[in-house]
């Protein structure tokens, strides 16, 4: 837990929603080729924060951001940045699976196709590749031209984190991925993520104190907008510095 | 005994529904009812009164067809299938064949559906994902006044102001490009008259791209933002969202939604009846030329249609348009409900 | 080029396209909309307003008798189908939610509502034209009314759904009868979106010229009697648009101005008064 190579990077960072100021003065850098958790209780800015990173809150036009956010040392939050270009590099998976209206093949290639000039056989061996990284080819490697929507709630969920891999981003953001999943297919998901720590930075929101024990290397604890601590998963949970973290941690436990 | 039997079945039919304040709702009111120990004389004729005025409409519908059928018989008695199969239209001879206000309202109705449809799409498009949000309103209200102007004012505009200027200048240009293109330019030759088959169907197109925009806008306007957003966490382009999932997602809909508009311009009488030429010969395959559709057949004959023959035979033009109107009122009810089950089922 | 600016030139291209596809619609209305105004105001005199139209031969006139027509067949029609409406859409929303007949009424209501309007002239041809040997203004009030109903019915039954069942459970708890919850609490409730639903219905039977052929007919002359063929501002504007005299175009370019400015106005009044009310 050593090896804290900063990848992304907010500096006196600010988030509005019109009037309403909901992140206030982030100062923090998060690691590369790790799992970092957010915490904290609803409405405390935490999936706010994680959405800045590839710049969702642009398609909202009264939200906003000001400071700096750097993304391995480049400023994304300058109106220079191609969004397209940048959300190549930061994948995205959501609280509820939202497989795209077509096959599982082309959920797949889809996002590939939108940033790569590749034939059949590259394709097939890419789509493949990113099934496995999901650990989902097995189940669907025979019904490749079946609906994406056809498949359970986790094994779409799996594909939405496949189709997130196949772009090869170097972060991959993950919004309470498991909040409307089964135990077991949360399970699975843990599983993948651990999986997958090594390739990725992986920033995760869970309101479950658990799963961010299980799987996170760093976790940050936000209350009311405000980066509260942020710190290794294992003291945070132990022995956590401040008397909020510590009065959030024990009351979600109990 | 019937009045307990009653209210059992509309309990239980509340039973069913998947609103489950409904069924909490009946509830109250049966146990409401049964400590009053007997019903409300006012209520019993209440309900009466309102499920009498609802099966009247029933029969309203089931009136249109008999009435229509009926009138219609004699045509059908003594033409039979010719009626649907021969083109010569000629009420002084006593001759009915309808083939041509078919083709006619057939026609115009296809040439408004491919200019509308790709015009109502850009509006939805445009409505939903560019226009800055304060002007949405403003914007799609405008659209949707469209299809308030009273179809007459179309036809006399349509008649009086558009048919020169595009005999003038439409007209040739079209000549001079799409009646260029093999084939497809026998579509777009001949005489520069203003009215025709053309005309009539830029008209209709005007009119129903207000009824399949705002479909196509509710029905874009439904999908789940988390799956928008899915799509722009991988980087799409706003087209490529739009193109690659909110269509496919919402297909369905937008459907239903052009069938909505396919039946508005099946049934338009006054602005086709002003522009479409009414004639009854057609010689030459061009959409320059004049022709005639079902409805402008039946507003210009039907008060000087002398004999039984002749008013059957409008009878019997206008049923076919009803059923067909019918059938594709149907087909777009049942794509726009399974659309809403399946919005229901996902959420 | 590149596969980044291929993508974002095609995006260019389809948002650019979406923008005229706008353009187009907007280019339409005003066009339509500055006709009727330019060439209505040109008609537009007093005498619109209170000479009878003209006989024929005469070039001086105007739709008195045309508008009166009109007004009294929109007015009766609204008296006769608002009733009606409401009351089915009542029976939709309180008391078919899920049964047959519901859904059955539901069903071919949405079918009569776009169903053409010709369809529904010549059915009142049928059934009370040619029995009583006589167009006449009863049989235009039957296919306006015929016509309208199906709208009321809709947003009646919308608005009802919205209303929240608490506020029916309450209503009940006081030991109200049904009728009385529904005529005096659930009704009320969704009274804005009801008035609505109404001025949108007149607005549509005002512009309504097809059916009127078939019944109404019309007539050159004072006429209120309706037994009786009977005078209506959308036949005359339909013949006076035909005819080959000037005066007589202008005079109908006059009376569109008057309906569809009357239309229009009821269109963006509805909205503006369900907004208004919505918000409060």
């Amino acid at each position: 837990m050593n090896n804290f190579i900063p990848q992304i990077e907010f500096k006196n960072f600010n988030f509005h929603y019109g009037k309403y100021h909901a992140l206030k003065s982030i100062n923090q850098s998060l690691p590369k080729h790790k799992v970092t958790a957010f915490i904290g209780p609803s409405g405390c800015g935490k999936s706010t924060l994680l959405r800045t990173i590839n710049r969702m809150y642009d398609l909202y036009p009264d939200q906003r951001a000001d400071g700096e956010l750097l993304l391995d040392g480049n400023n994304i939050l300058s109106p220079s940045v191609d969004l397209n270009v940048l959300r190549s590099k930061v994948g995205m998976v959501f609280q509820k699976p939202t497989p795209f209206p077509m096959s599982i093949y082309d959920n797949i290639a889809f996002g590939v196709r939108l940033h790569e000039n590749m034939g059949k056989a590259d394709m097939d061996e890419r789509v493949e590749w990113a099934l496995r990284k999901a650990a989902l080819w097995d189940e669907v490697k025979d019904k490749l031209n079946k609906s994406g929507m056809s498949l359970s709630g986790g094994q779409q969920q799996r594909l939405c984190i496949a189709r997130g891999v196949a772009v090869k981003p170097e972060v991959l953001l993950l919004d309470e991925p498991t909040s409307a999943l089964d135990p077991i297919s949360t399970m699975r998901i843990e599983e993948l993520i651990n999986e997958l720590q090594p390739e990725f930075t992986i920033v995760i929101v869970t309101h479950n104190m658990q799963q961010a024990a299980r799987i996170s290397d760093y976790t940050a604890y936000m209350y009311l907008g405000e980066l509260i601590e942020f710190g290794e998963t294992d003291q945070i949970f132990v022995k956590p510095s401040k008397k909020q973290t510590e009065d959030y941690i024990t009351g979600r436990f109990g | 005994m019937k009045v307990v039997l009653e209210r059992d079945t509309t309990v239980s039919g509340a039973a069913l529904a998947p609103d489950f304040s409904l069924v909490l709702d009946n509830q109250t009111r049966s146990a409401s009812s049964m400590s009053g120990g007997k019903r409300d004389l006012g209520d019993v004729a209440f309900t009466w009164l309102v499920r009498g005025v609802a099966v009247f409409v029933l029969l309203v519908l089931l009136g249109i067809i008999v009435a229509l059928v009926l009138a219609s018989l004699p045509t059908i008695k003594t033409l039979g299938v010719s009626f649907l199969t021969t083109a010569e239209w000629n009420p002084p001879m006593n001759r009915y064949g309808a083939l041509i206000p078919i083709y006619g309202t057939l026609v115009t109705s296809l040439i408004a559906l491919v200019i509308a449809v790709p015009v109502s799409f850009g509006i939805a498009l445009f409505l939903t994902e560019l226009s800055p949000v304060w002007l949405r309103r403003p914007l799609g209200t405008a659209i949707e006044l469209l299809a308030a102007i009273p179809s007459i004012v179309y036809g006399m505009w349509g008649l009086l102001i558009f048919a020169p200027i595009f005999a003038e200048y439409g007209q040739p240009f079209i000549a001079a490009t799409l009646g260029k293109i093999p084939y497809i330019g026998l579509l777009f030759s001949g005489p520069a008259l203003g009215i025709g088959l053309l005309t009539a169907g830029i008209i209709l197109a005007i009119m129903i791209i207000p009824f399949i925009a705002s479909v196509m806008r509710d029905v874009f306007a439904i999908t789940p933002p988390m799956l928008k957003e899915s799509a722009y966490g991988l980087g799409c382009t706003t087209w490529e969202v739009v193109w690659n999932v909110v269509l496919p997602h919402s297909k369905v809909g937008v459907v239903g939604g052009v069938m909505l508009g396919l039946g508005r311009a099946l049934g338009e009488t006054m602005a086709v009846t002003f522009v479409i030429g009414n004639t009854n010969f057609l010689s030459s395959p061009s959409l320059f030329m004049p022709g005639n559709s079902i409805t402008s057949a039946v507003a210009n004959e039907f008060a000087e249609a002398s004999t039984g023959l002749h008013t059957s035979a409008l009878m019997e033009l206008s049923l076919l348009l009803f059923v067909i109107t019918l059938i594709v009122l149907v087909i777009s009810k049942k794509l726009l409900a399974r659309l809403s089950r399946n919005e229901g089922e996902r959420s | 080029m590149n596969l980044l600016s291929r993508r974002k030139l095609i995006n260019q291209i389809a948002l650019t396209l979406s923008m005229l596809a706008m353009a187009f619609g907007l280019f339409w209305l005003a066009w339509i909309l500055y006709t009727v105004l330019h060439l209505g105001l040109a008609g537009l005199s007093l005498d619109i307003f209170t000479k009878m139209t003209p006989p024929p031969g005469a070039a001086d006139g105007g739709l008195l008798n045309a508008l009166a027509g009109s007004g009294l067949l929109v007015v009766v029609s609204t008296l006769v189908g608002t009733p009606l409406g409401i009351l089915v859409g009542v029976y939709l929303a309180e008391y078919g939610r899920t049964s047959w007949l519901g859904n059955t009424t539901r069903y071919v209501n949405d079918l009569l509502l776009s169903a053409p309007s010709i369809v529904i002239g010549l059915f009142v041809w049928i059934v009370v034209v040619s029995r009583m040997g006589t167009y006449s203004g009863w049989a235009g009030i039957l296919a306006l009314s015929l016509i309208m109903i199906p709208v009321v019915v809709r947003t009646t039954e919308n608005m009802l759904q919205l209303v929240p069942n608490t506020l029916r459970e309450a209503a009940y708890a006081l030991g109200a009868p049904k009728r009385k919850v529904i005529m005096s609490v659930t009704l009320r409730a969704a009274k804005s979106g009801v008035v609505t639903g109404l001025l949108l219905a007149i607005a549509r039977i005002a512009g309504e010229t097809a059916p009127l052929l078939f019944t109404a007919l019309s007539n050159p002359f004072w006429s209120v009697d309706l037994g009786k063929p009977i005078a209506n501002l959308p036949v005359t504007i339909n013949s006076f648009a035909m005819s080959p005299f000037v005066e007589w175009q202008q005079i109908a370019w006059a009376g569109v101005l008057v309906m569809t400015a009357c239309v229009l106005t009821l269109n963006v009044i509805a909205r503006i008064f369900f907004r208004q009310e919505q918000s409060h």
